[in-house]
């Protein structure tokens, strides 16, 4: 009798505990802003959001990642709100969008902009994008194939699951693999770290993560800055969006309003993006 | 009355000590769950001996071979560092000390222990691996070695403590015994004690190994991360577990990569585990050689 009470007991406990965990996920599903997508995007949405319902209390905003594709496919299903991308719809998307009669629109609410960097100790002062493209891919070993001293050349690039990696695999590598003895560093802090401490080493980083201790190069004769980024002529640079269905409406209006606003831009700069006013 | 609070607490403690083993399983059929499918996906044989992790890319490769040898490698550096460190000082602390140097020595060791791991990964970053560097003229400082050294240190106070039991265990008549019969102090430590402590200072060793196989964030920030088949030790390798670190955050939830990250862990899970086992034998049989039961 005592027995079969105490199984009674963690049954109950146990059928409590689960009835909880689901009914919470039901729960959350009111008046709700879901946000999908991009990884990149993903730092800005999630501080946007977290200022957005301190401010409007009524309102939850659920931000996931999942990447670009997932972000304009959910767009698209119309199983999310605002579609984060770090790149533009392509035609094929936007041909089943029209079928399911969604009409995808981009707002860019922020520019991602990729330094390459260098010790500050190396003579090499500008490289073209088919230089480092060498580089990273394992054609060219020495400094001195693109001008510097005899030096071996210390690869550092991110993970391969990274947005950054991502964005440079993209813009700089035409997505060839980087050569597999390459450093893969975790973050654009340790990217930056590690080229500041080794001589011979080349690396890339958010514009944001630029400081005395690095060196960033001209790409294509063209400085990384603001102002080049918003002017397209830094060739690593590349606009982020939100994709919406139709013009945004509500709630979703005013979130994306506020990523737009002061506040939200500020938001983007202090993730290491680049705001666009 | 008195007899219902005992029940009472009899029945809590009951749920607290089985809900470790709720936890475990709970850990298991998640790893299993997730893990299992990328040996479908990909190929038992290519997945643990292909030697290309490229795996984000079109077409991705999910050869663990160079994760799983850099972990290897670093774990056997880091053993060559910390058995000497801390069965050195064990020793040390166990037999020649004094009162004075072991209470000063004995805390010491023990808040080595409690270092934060990122603390170590950090120190090694920006002090080890330049310095490192500089004084070997490599190009890069994060390498396997500067790996093995920071798992080394972290893995002394465990393989020093454990150690430190053992030898306190040895009943004080075998070494009045080895004295007695004239043997100096040298001897009855090498001959003596160290014999009769073996089995438990190998389980002090083995568990060290284990705790520097599972080290994440250190190797993560140390090691560099090149996924090549490490063939020197002054180059940066990929351990298993900063993949899985450095990726799981990032890969889509359900795709052949995040299936593969919980393989490497599962694979992980099976080699501690694995260590744990050989430790726990190993302890057993000492236990027993000593008479002291079980």
């Amino acid at each position: 009798m005592t027995k079969l009470r105490k199984f009674n007991y963690l049954f109950v406990s146990m059928a409590l505990v689960c009835f909880l965990f689901f009914t919470g996920n039901v729960l959350a599903a009111d008046n709700d802003i879901v946000v999908k997508g991009s990884t990149t995007v993903l730092p800005i949405s999630q501080a946007c959001a977290e200022v957005f319902m301190d401010q409007n209390m009524d309102i939850n905003i659920s931000v996931q990642g999942g990447g670009s594709g997932v972000g304009i496919s959910s767009i698209i299903d119309g199983t999310c709100d605002i579609g984060n991308a770090s790149r533009p719809i392509k035609e094929k998307e936007l041909d089943t969008a029209k079928e399911k009669g969604v009409t995808p629109i981009g707002n860019v609410v922020a520019r991602d902009a990729i330094a390459v960097v260098v010790n500050p100790a190396n003579s090499v002062n500008e490289l073209t994008l088919k230089q480092i493209k060498a580089i990273y891919t394992g054609e060219f070993s020495n400094w001195s194939q693109v001008g510097g001293s005899d030096q071996e050349i210390v690869i550092i690039s991110r993970d391969s699951a990274s947005g950054t990696f991502e964005a440079f695999n993209e813009l700089a590598l035409d997505k060839e693999k980087v050569r597999p003895d390459a450093l893969l560093q975790a973050s654009n802090a340790a990217v930056a770290t590690s080229v500041a401490n080794t001589p011979g080493a080349i690396g890339y980083v958010g514009l944001g993560y630029v400081t005395s201790k690095t060196k960033a190069i001209e790409v294509n004769n063209v400085m990384p800055s603001k102002e080049t980024v918003n002017s397209d002529t830094y060739p690593l640079a590349r606009p982020l969006f939100m994709y919406t269905d139709g013009e945004p409406t509500g709630a979703v209006k005013e979130f994306i309003d506020f990523v737009m606003s002061e506040e939200g831009q500020k938001l983007v700069e202090e993730n290491g993006y680049i705001s666009v006013q | 009355m008195y007899k219902k609070k005992e029940k009472i607490i009899r029945w809590v403690f009951t749920v607290l000590a089985f809900s470790s083993l709720l936890f475990l399983v709970g850990i298991m059929v998640t790893l299993f769950a997730s893990g299992l499918p990328a040996f479908q996906e990909v190929g038992l044989f290519e997945f643990i001996l292909g030697k290309e992790w490229y795996p984000t890319y079109d077409p991705p490769d999910f050869g663990i071979l160079p994760l799983i040898l850099a972990s290897f490698l670093v774990t056997i550096g880091a053993v060559l560092v910390c058995v000497p460190l801390g069965v050195g000082s064990a020793l040390f602390v166990n037999e020649l000390a004094s009162y004075k140097q072991k209470a000063i020595l004995k805390p010491i060791i023990e808040i080595l222990a409690g270092v934060p791991s990122i603390v170590y990964g950090f120190f090694g970053m920006v002090i080890v691996a330049p310095y490192l560097q500089r004084i070997l003229n490599i190009p890069i400082g994060q390498t396997a070695f500067t790996g093995s050294l920071m798992l080394g240190i972290m893995a002394t106070p465990t393989v020093c403590s454990i150690s430190e039991d053992a030898l306190s265990f040895v009943p004080n008549s075998f070494r009045e015994a080895s004295l007695a019969l004239g043997g100096n102090r040298w001897q009855t430590l090498t001959k003596v004690i160290i014999p009769a402590a073996g089995s438990g200072i190998s389980t002090g060793i083995i568990l060290g190994m284990s705790r520097a196989v599972g080290e994440t964030m250190t190797v993560l920030m140390v090691t560099g991360g090149a996924a090549i088949i490490p063939t020197s030790f002054f180059k940066p390798v990929r351990p298993m577990t900063s993949t899985i670190a450095a990726e799981m955050g990032e890969t889509v939830v359900g795709s052949t990569h995040y299936h593969s990250l919980f393989a490497i862990g599962l694979i992980l899970f099976l080699i501690t585990l694995l260590f744990n086992i050989i430790a726990e034998i190993i302890s057993r049989r000492y236990r027993l050689k000593l008479g002291l039961g079980r």
